[in-house]
């Protein structure tokens, strides 16, 4: 049997076959089965993994790796129309730029003293959301915007100690098997009905759902449906009244243009931060925030890690550290709040570039943009004949449901057609929503030209034949 | 001329300094940093100004205040805080312990930076990302491989969210044989990262922490006392944060699965251990795998990374949906999974990061695997030799053993003798281009600091390293008074933490500094 193991790998410098043999001596050792003493005899694996055989240059696993991935077809070549939780938007070079940096990219669990970037970074990400949320605590990115929804939650049942959660009824289905998982046992959840003409919250419904139990009303600003949603301050004064806490889900590339939550009565705001200058990456770019007042009851309740500002012993030097640590599983494992580890923060700090680089006026420029480009795709959707445009009677941001049941296809169909014709047509609806029957959930961003639109429009109306 | 001569023992070592001011700081009203692509005459023409369809009460009131700064004032912004940051490509960063800080290839990073990986949107045809979703089925093949388990999930975002997915396995188990009501204990053990604990307190559990005993070594009797009818599973690390291998856990997984519980293996600490030793052979239902810790993929200051959920086969249906299926000569995403436990990341996780993971396998191949684990361990008891020749440095847990790939050491002696506390050192380390991490909870160990130095540095390295640590505990006993006011070449120096703890003092945003702080 030849020796075991890769040497000379460029991975791992002391592969070198002369060096190892210097540190075993060192070490008193003959061979490197000397090493894993401690590992019994009955555990120790005597098979053989069934891996490939390595790729032996970095040239081969390139071509290997483009030639598995160039099996994608991507929403470079199409036109994808797709959001629901994931959207299309402009990433500029500089958000790119930044995050690959290597400093950035490699830092992990530094010291202020060493990572005092990093600190500043997060803190002024957290600083700029704060802004276009209106709120004076921000976090460092949970892991996606369901896990800032279901953080929210619990936050919302640790305050109140009460069970039950009020979901608004067109929570995506995806978001609300992540927050169901995370927040059982301990807490219920308890979708409310949706009003069939507006598409928004129910009034009556929440109204007798209310009780001593609720730990939280949750609602989204747009909803899953691209809805606005008008009945906040409503919605919050009643869940206020019934002593629970308003938590809401809300779009950040809206909030140019939007009410933040804050104004119509929102005790915890969270959100996905994908929107601000990260790829979609086949959803692998999802970052979660969650924002509050700066009251200690709230702050108190974050499970994440919170930077703060702090002076130095030189003046006029700016410090960075961790704000009440205390809270966190890594100082106490049993009475921190939920858990904290690895989540999302370079996607945080990338967002914060984003928003250093696109200011109030960037902000506003693109609400605007997504309002009139989707406005403009949805009217014109309309006049197709089979199509009937945006079923609910209620403004919306970004997205849009088209219905298609007078068109006597399923979206299946259309979108097997729309496919063929190099356009990812609009998210399914008809299982998660099986009450609208054939619907879809079309996505319109800044990054959809007028041609694209007109394209869709064209096509559609060839696939429904008319 | 002369030769210049190099013979400094440590390295002389200033970090970048910008004093860069926040971000805020740099407004200057009607700088622009990007243009938005705005909407197109035509469609304008149609649709009017697109804000006039928005009731007046949801649009947005309040001025937003955030910074308008001209392009290329922002790059220099965050490229002089990106310098004023060491990530792990620069330095040796063998100092944070538990998190396998190896090194993460740049190859691997470009291929996942393709328009073919980040143009993806999770909601497209199957039949249009065939090529990704072949690297998740390979990655849960690779991964069965490497543990012994029979089906993988890579849904969590992170090793903390992959043990929380565990503990939601077992209540779903046990829900599903009707015993989730009376099975409500979680067994670990004090050095198990402490995820495995709160997570398992997320999902409803209690929680009963066994020590180590009197060797070092998880206490086998204490386990058998804290075993009942009550046990719903176990979930622990082992190597433990200490370096520990707990060297009886077969007989601890069959205690447990004899009382009726599952066992459930944290194996953040598993790079010494690939083709070394598995999950299975060991008795564990169930493990996790951090793809951005053992797979090589870069820790971005904290995620996204990967947590890659593996169960025995009878236990697949109850791992999150979707998994993704080979059928028919295509890669399927199947959401057929009645016993699932649902999600606990949006879509199918960080497809990036498994890109990367699988990158470094197919780039090492399972001779490969071997020989980082080999190294992994070589270099740990290498480090240990010389860090150990540190007068004032112990290893309390590993004395009489052979350390596995890591160690946490006790440098209390030193503090006895000096009055100079770990954190001092942990502060003066950044002096010469190093970190070196003290430890998260348990403070059990007195002035703790873990090393792990993986496969990814040279025996030079690894010497500076030590080297380094050695003349940081030398000045402690000549010149502590520079330890203590440490740092001095870094980019800031000693902060008042305090504030930080007081509600009246905190600032968590600048808006909030604005707010609660007086000019002078």
């Amino acid at each position: 049997m030849g020796e075991r193991g890769f040497k000379h790998h460029p991975y791992i410098p002391n592969s070198l076959p002369e060096v190892q043999a210097e540190m075993l001596r060192e070490l008193g050792l003959n061979s490197l089965e000397d090493l894993h003493a401690e590992i019994p005899k009955e555990l120790v694996f005597k098979g053989t993994m069934n891996l490939p055989e390595p790729l032996k240059s970095e040239y081969e696993l390139r071509r290997h790796v483009e030639r598995l991935m160039g099996k994608n077809k991507t929403c470079k070549e199409n036109i994808c129309f797709m959001g629901g939780g994931c959207w299309p938007h402009f990433v500029p070079a500089i958000c790119d730029e930044i995050n690959q940096r290597a400093e950035f990219l490699t830092a992990y669990a530094g010291e202020p003293y060493e990572d005092h970037g990093r600190f500043q970074s997060l803190f002024e990400y957290q600083s700029l959301v704060a802004e276009l949320v209106d709120m004076d605590v921000v976090n460092v990115p949970t892991i996606d915007g369901a896990q800032a929804a279901a953080t929210a939650l619990r936050m919302a049942g640790r305050i109140t100690g009460r069970g039950e959660l009020l979901l608004a009824g067109t929570i995506s289905p995806e978001k609300l098997l992540v927050i169901k998982n995370y927040c059982g046992p301990d807490l219920t959840c308890r979708k409310l009905d949706y009003d069939k003409r507006t598409g928004q919250v129910d009034m009556p419904s929440l109204q007798t759902a209310l009780s001593g139990e609720t730990a939280a009303v949750y609602f989204e600003n747009p909803n899953y449906l691209g809805i606005i949603e008008e009945q906040g301050q409503q919605i919050a004064d009643l869940a206020h009244a019934a002593g629970a806490v308003c938590v809401v889900g809300v779009d950040p590339s809206s909030l140019g243009v939007l009410e933040p939550p804050s104004g119509y009565g929102a005790d915890i705001v969270c959100g996905e931060l994908q929107p601000l200058g990260i790829h979609m990456n086949y959803g692998g770019g999802l970052a979660g925030f969650i924002a509050t007042r700066d009251e200690e009851r709230f702050v108190m309740e974050y499970p994440s890690r919170l930077f703060g500002i702090a002076p130095t012993i030189v003046p006029g030097e700016y410090g960075f550290g961790d704000v009440a640590y205390e809270r966190t599983s890594f100082h106490d494992r049993i009475h921190g709040k939920e858990y904290v580890g690895t989540q999302s923060a370079l996607w945080g700090i990338t967002a914060g570039v984003y928003l250093a680089l696109m200011g109030p006026r960037g902000m506003f420029e693109l609400g605007q943009t997504i309002l009139q480009k989707s406005q403009y795709a949805a009217r014109q959707l309309s006049k197709i004949k089979g199509v009937k445009g945006v079923p609910f009677d209620s403004s919306f941001f970004k997205e849009f449901v088209l219905d298609f049941n007078s068109s006597g296809l399923t979206v299946a169909d259309i979108n097997k057609a729309l496919q063929a014709r190099g356009i990812f047509g609009g998210i399914d609806l008809s299982a998660a929503f099986p009450e609208l029957g054939q619907c879809a959930l079309y996505c319109v961003t800044e990054i959809h030209t007028k041609e694209d639109i007109d394209t869709l429009v064209e096509e559609l109306a060839d696939i429904l034949g008319y | 001329m002369l030769r210049i001569k190099r013979d400094h023992k440590v390295r002389r070592f200033h970090q970048a300094k910008w004093d860069e001011p926040v971000i805020f700081e740099l407004h200057n009203s009607g700088e622009r940093g990007v243009q938005v692509p705005l909407t197109e005459a035509g469609i304008v023409a149609s649709v009017g100004d697109g804000l006039s369809t928005i009731p007046a009460s949801m649009r947005r009131k309040a001025e937003l205040r955030l910074p308008e700064v001209a392009q290329a004032r922002v790059l220099r912004h965050y490229l002089r805080l990106s310098q004023e940051t060491l990530g792990a490509d620069l330095n040796i960063e063998i100092g944070q312990g538990t998190c396998t800080m190896k090194y993460s290839p740049k190859i691997n990073e470009a291929l996942a930076r393709s328009p073919q990986m980040t143009e993806l949107h999770p909601a497209q045809d199957p039949d249009t990302v065939q090529g990704i979703l072949e690297v998740m089925y390979k990655m849960d093949l690779f991964l069965r491989e490497i543990s012994g388990m029979d089906r993988f999930s890579l849904q969590s975002g992170s090793g903390s969210q992959a043990a929380m997915a565990m503990a939601a396995i077992v209540r779903a188990y046990h829900q599903s044989k009707g015993e989730d009501l009376t099975r409500d204990e979680i067994i670990t053990t004090i050095y198990s990262h402490p995820s495995d604990a709160a997570a398992a307190i997320v999902k409803g559990y209690k929680i009963i922490t066994i020590y180590p005993d009197a060797e070092g070594y998880p206490d086998l009797q204490a386990l058998k006392q804290a075993i009942s009818s009550r046990t719903a599973g176990l979930i622990v690390a082992n190597p433990e944060d200490t370096g520990v291998f707990n060297k009886r856990i077969a007989e601890f997984t069959r205690l447990v699965h004899e009382a009726g519980g599952l066992c459930c293996y944290d194996q953040a600490n598993a790079n010494a251990l690939l083709g070394i030793t598995r999950a299975k052979e060991a008795g564990f239902d169930m493990c996790f795998f951090n793809l951005h810790k053992t797979f090589s993929t870069p820790h971005g200051c904290g995620g996204p990374g990967g947590g890659a959920v593996g169960v025995l086969e009878e236990l697949a249906g109850f791992l999150p949906v979707p998994l993704v299926e080979f059928v028919g000569g295509r890669y399927i995403l199947n959401y057929d999974l009645p016993d699932s436990i649902g999600k606990v990341r949006m879509y199918y996780g960080v497809p990036p990061v498994m890109l990367k993971a699988y990158s470094w396998i197919m780039s090492l191949g399972a001779e490969g695997l071997y020989e980082a684990a080999k190294v992994s361990v070589l270099n740990n008891n290498y480090l240990y030799s010389k860090i150990m020749q540190i007068k004032g440095a112990d290893a309390p847990y590993v004395r009489d053993k052979q350390p596995i790939e890591q160690i946490r050491y006790s440098f209390e002696a030193l503090k006895q003798e000096t009055g100079v506390e770990v954190e001092d050192i942990q502060n003066r380390m950044p002096d010469f281009g190093l970190h070196m991490w003290t430890s998260h909870h348990p403070y059990l160990v007195p002035s703790p600091v873990t090393l792990e130095p993986t496969e990814s540095y040279s025996k030079t390295e690894l010497e500076e390293y030590c080297a380094t640590l050695g003349h940081v505990v030398q000045e402690a006993r000549e010149n502590p008074d520079i330890v203590k006011t440490a740092p001095h070449n870094s980019v800031c120096h000693k902060i008042d933490y305090s504030v930080l703890d007081r509600p009246e003092d905190w600032c968590i945003t600048w808006r909030s500094y604005l707010k609660k702080t007086k000019p002078e």
